[in-house]
């Protein structure tokens, strides 16, 4: 275990084994992506109330799973780098966090334009969309401070510490619609109850979220090559690679 | 993997880590709960009840929209319906305006507006607010259709 963390923990090998995954996961995001907007937005039912509007559901609830489980990702990465001083994991926080970022923005905006024909409002400051918006600030923050004072280690370690305290927003964005009287409805999907919605719903739904996260870690890794190389460039396998 | 085994310096961070972290949750969690209203984005009707709500000032106040008690004028765009919580607390809305698509008997609403003395909401505003449940209409149709069955013998 420890063996397999310090392996992966190295540029050098994990920049020439993270490299087969990109062409697997470009074609799954492609083919699951594709797949789960035909069937959300062709086939799957009006709803009963929202009418064709809920399909903007296919977009803004995996945008809105993927921006809080990237924002988690993102606090592990800098807690790993905090503690273990893993250049690796600290280069993946700065890589990742532009990414949280737009997703963020893309489930704020779409639930705005859902909120527009549904509730008659583009924002309300309800507990649910302001936690969200919060969401937002701590990734830009982050994103802020580790671009801060040149690209510093003591920039990576600021922007790693408010990456970590930031993480006490994701339990506040989760339960705000059940803590607070908010114009968000609560969650369709719990661990113990069956989902709020039949099969020809939530089964395209659900190949939406796995197609976002196959196009989440595709693009993070994307990323977190380039910065590998750019933070290595002076590095022999580097000058050896650019040489070939 | 036991704090034991770990290098007494990484040890220390991640001590030091987990302390901030715990003591600027605890923080929070008072500054939550010392705004819990403030938070909240409308008043319930029993708050409204209870006489919770400034008179004359501009809040929001909601609940669901009871069953047979929407009052359309025919002349202008005024209406008329009562919100309660389904457990007996209820308050009169007047409203003159559009309303949203998904204004309807027996879902919510949140209402932005001054309350009268005599305990009528005058909103200038009116969101919808709907549940977590999706069906299909004819899943909903066949619903109804059962629900109509069982009331009738």
């Amino acid at each position: 275990m420890w063996r397999w963390f310090h392996q992966w923990g190295s540029p050098k090998f994990f920049y020439h084994r993270s490299g087969a995954l990109i062409p697997v996961l470009a074609l799954a995001s492609g083919l699951i992506l594709g797949a789960g907007v035909f069937w959300g937005l062709l086939i799957a039912p009006a709803d009963y109330q929202q009418g064709e509007s809920v399909r903007i559901m296919y977009v803004h609830v995996p945008a809105a799973i993927l921006a809080q489980s990237s924002y988690a990702m993102m606090a592990v990465m800098a807690l790993i780098s905090l503690i273990w001083r893993l250049k690796i994991a600290d280069a993946a926080v700065q890589a990742v966090a532009p990414i949280g970022a737009c997703i963020t923005l893309l489930a704020l905006a779409t639930g705005s334009l859902w909120g527009k024909p549904m509730w008659g409002t583009y924002w309300v400051w309800d507990a649910r969309l302001t936690s969200t918006l919060i969401l937002f600030f701590l990734f830009a923050g982050v994103l802020a401070l580790r671009n801060a004072a040149g690209q510093s280690q003591t920039a990576g370690r600021a922007a790693s510490v408010l990456a970590v305290i930031g993480l006490i927003n994701l339990p506040i964005i989760k339960y705000s619609v059940d803590w607070w009287f908010t114009l968000h409805q609560p969650a369709s999907f719990t661990l113990t109850e069956a989902p709020a919605m039949p099969f020809s719903m939530w089964g395209p739904l659900l190949v939406m979220v796995v197609g976002f996260y196959c196009w989440f870690f595709l693009t993070w890794l994307i990323r977190l090559r380039h910065e590998i190389v750019r933070r290595e460039v002076r590095s022999d396998w580097v000058q050896q690679m650019m040489k070939q | 993997m036991k704090l034991g085994v770990m290098k007494p310096q990484r040890r220390n961070r991640l001590l030091l880590v987990l302390a901030l972290v715990c003591g600027l949750g605890l923080a929070v969690t008072f500054v939550l709960k010392a705004l819990n209203s403030n938070i909240n984005l409308f008043y319930t009707p029993v708050q409204v009840l209870a006489g919770e709500v400034p008179l004359g000032a501009r809040v929001r106040a909601g609940g669901m929209v009871e069953v047979g008690s929407i009052r359309r004028s025919d002349a202008s765009l005024e209406v008329a319906f009562t919100v309660s919580d389904l457990a007996g607390a209820a308050f009169e809305i007047r409203y003159t305006g559009i309303l949203p698509d998904l204004f309807r008997e027996g879902q919510g609403v949140v209402a932005t507006g001054t309350l009268s003395k005599d305990g009528v909401f005058f909103a200038e505003e009116i969101l919808a607010k709907h549940d977590e449940k999706y069906m299909p209409p004819e899943v909903a149709m066949a619903l109804d259709a059962t629900r109509q069955d069982a009331l009738q013998p």
